[in-house]
């Protein structure tokens, strides 16, 4: 089970036809159950594309890919991913319960179903005390745990999460890695994880792919060999410093033609 | 509660000093500068005929009302459709939107003559037509931003979700739309009591309110005329609480529902 391929990515290639912009080129990638992997680059190196690509929010211009050993259209329609975008959207008309339950009521789940699988995963998030609340009455920290829970819900066998924390400070970003890596091992899924921060990538991940822009490809992956649990001392292990200068290095070495602010969020 | 309705009571009392104040030297300077009747009755005066010509004012601003609660319905109901016609298909939205948008600029108020003579001028039908006019192009227009209001990432979500268009529809473009339905709809609440009693100025049955008043002011009779102002204004406020309320029920969740 844990060698079988969860995504596979085969010579994809993505063109916009406006102005001609190659968003990813013959990108090969395979995940296997259960690894959380982060694709980290600079901004333009197409990281949420590929993301998007894998949940078949955006068709391919050529290549394969297949999920769980289906088409990834067949996985969308299956209820095999769960998404987690920037910003939380999360629906104001609903309390936090009911965003949660949201894909739960796609998935055509009774209502008490829905209503036990909601406390769970508001204990899991840490938001026992605010299933009533609607979102404009939480914290931007606490909103992105909702959207996790709402995430995480329907047990999708794969998690695509685009930037997730980008949004946040650094102490509920931290707090939050953590949480997810709580998580994350408790649920046994496979994470997709998009970033630019290189210690977020290194933290969290078993792998991280390092993307190159103009055209999107990858420059190298990375292989993070820091046990689990990770801790807040994993920060500051000699080793970690190591993986984050070997993903420094192999952004640096392919991405010369780097805008001086594309280099300053990669710090 | 109780200090919450002390707490909008506070909140009131500057209106209601001024509304006062204005009142008190309305009837005052009338008084002091002798002002001719004509042009302008003392509260007072107004209020007392008010009272005492009730039993004519009344059901005639009640027969208005219907005609403006009609017009109402009809204008704001066919707004909402065709604002989900041209949100749901794009060419139907490239056909007409320069259409809806150069009307929008037409003073429709000149149409009320017009109306009178496709319908009967004295049935309530031709004022309906009037307030319908008149609430159609907001309605439809608010609407219609509202339900392309749905940032792209809430349709992606649902997309995630394998949503058909339909459920997109309810549970993601409706529910953002209802904001801005709202805010039309107030204002259409209004302009359909203008619509109604305008299109009375141009003709009507003898027992309705822009006909009353109309007529009173030919014939010098200017406080019955304020009068129905009066009683028009009343319920011109009426059906614009009552939207209001009703999207305070609707909205509940909204925060800027609970600000106003």
């Amino acid at each position: 089970m844990s060698v079988s391929p969860v995504v596979h990515i085969e010579r994809v290639t993505k063109t916009f036809p406006q102005g001609n912009v190659t968003a990813l080129q013959d990108i090969d990638l395979e995940l296997t159950s259960g690894e959380l992997v982060s694709l980290i680059g600079p901004s333009g190196c197409g990281k949420s594309t590929l993301l998007r690509v894998i949940g078949d929010l955006i068709q391919p211009t050529r290549g394969s890919i297949t999920v769980n050993g289906k088409s990834a259209s067949q996985a969308r329609k299956d209820g095999d991913y769960g998404i987690v975008f920037q910003d939380p959207v999360l629906f104001d008309w609903r309390t936090v319960a009911k965003n949660i339950a949201l894909p739960l009521e796609m998935l055509g789940w009774d209502r008490n179903r829905r209503r036990a699988r909601v406390a769970e995963m508001l204990q899991l998030v840490e938001l026992g005390g605010f299933a009533e609340h609607h979102p404009w009455q939480l914290s931007g920290g606490m909103q992105q745990r909702v959207a996790i829970a709402r995430a995480l819900s329907f047990e999708p066998s794969l998690l695509l999460m685009d930037e997730p924390f980008g949004a946040l400070d650094e102490m509920t970003r931290e707090r939050l890695n953590l949480e997810l890596l709580s998580i994350w091992e408790k649920t046994g899924s496979t994470v997709v994880f998009v970033t630019h921060s290189i210690s977020e990538a290194v933290f969290l991940s078993t792998r991280v792919v390092v993307m190159s822009p103009r055209p999107g490809r990858i420059a190298g992956v990375v292989d993070i060999d820091l046990p689990y649990p990770r801790t807040v001392e994993t920060r500051e292990a000699p080793r970690f410093f190591e993986l984050v200068t070997e993903v420094r290095e192999l952004l640096r070495s392919r991405g010369e033609h780097l805008l001086p602010e594309e280099e300053e969020a990669l710090q | 509660m109780t200090s919450r309705a002390a707490r909008q009571a506070v909140e009131w009392l500057p209106a209601l000093i001024v509304f006062v104040v204005v009142i008190g030297l309305w009837e005052g300077l009338v008084r002091a500068l002798h002002v001719q009747q004509f042009l302008l009755p003392k509260p007072s005066t107004i209020l007392s005929v008010f009272w005492t010509q009730r039993h004519t004012l009344w059901p005639a601003g009640w027969y208005t009302f219907k005609e403006a609660l009609g017009g109402f319905a009809v204008g704001s109901g066919l707004g909402i459709l065709a604002a989900t016609v041209v949100a749901r298909f794009k060419t139907a939205g490239t056909a007409l939107m320069p259409i809806f948008i150069a009307a929008n600029a037409v003073p429709i108020i000149a149409f009320a003559p017009i109306f009178g003579a496709w319908f009967n001028p004295i049935s309530p039908h031709s004022k309906m037509a009037v307030a319908g006019v008149l609430c159609f192009l907001p309605v439809m227009v608010n609407t219609l931003r509202g339900l392309n209001s749905a940032k792209p990432r809430q349709i992606e979500l649902m997309r995630s979700y394998a949503a058909s268009e339909l459920e997109i529809w309810r549970r993601v473009r409706v529910p953002s739309a209802l904001p801005f339905l709202f805010t039309s709809l107030k204002v259409a609440s209004v302009l359909a009591m203008i619509g109604a009693i305008v299109g009375e100025y141009f003709g009507g049955a003898l027992n309705a309110l822009g006909v009353l008043i109309n007529t009173d002011a030919q014939i010098f009779q200017f406080q019955t005329a304020w009068a129905g102002i009066l009683v028009a204004s009343l319920l011109g406020i009426a059906l614009y609480c009552a939207v209001g309320a009703s999207e305070r029920v609707v909205l509940r969740w909204s925060p800027q529902a609970r600000d106003s």
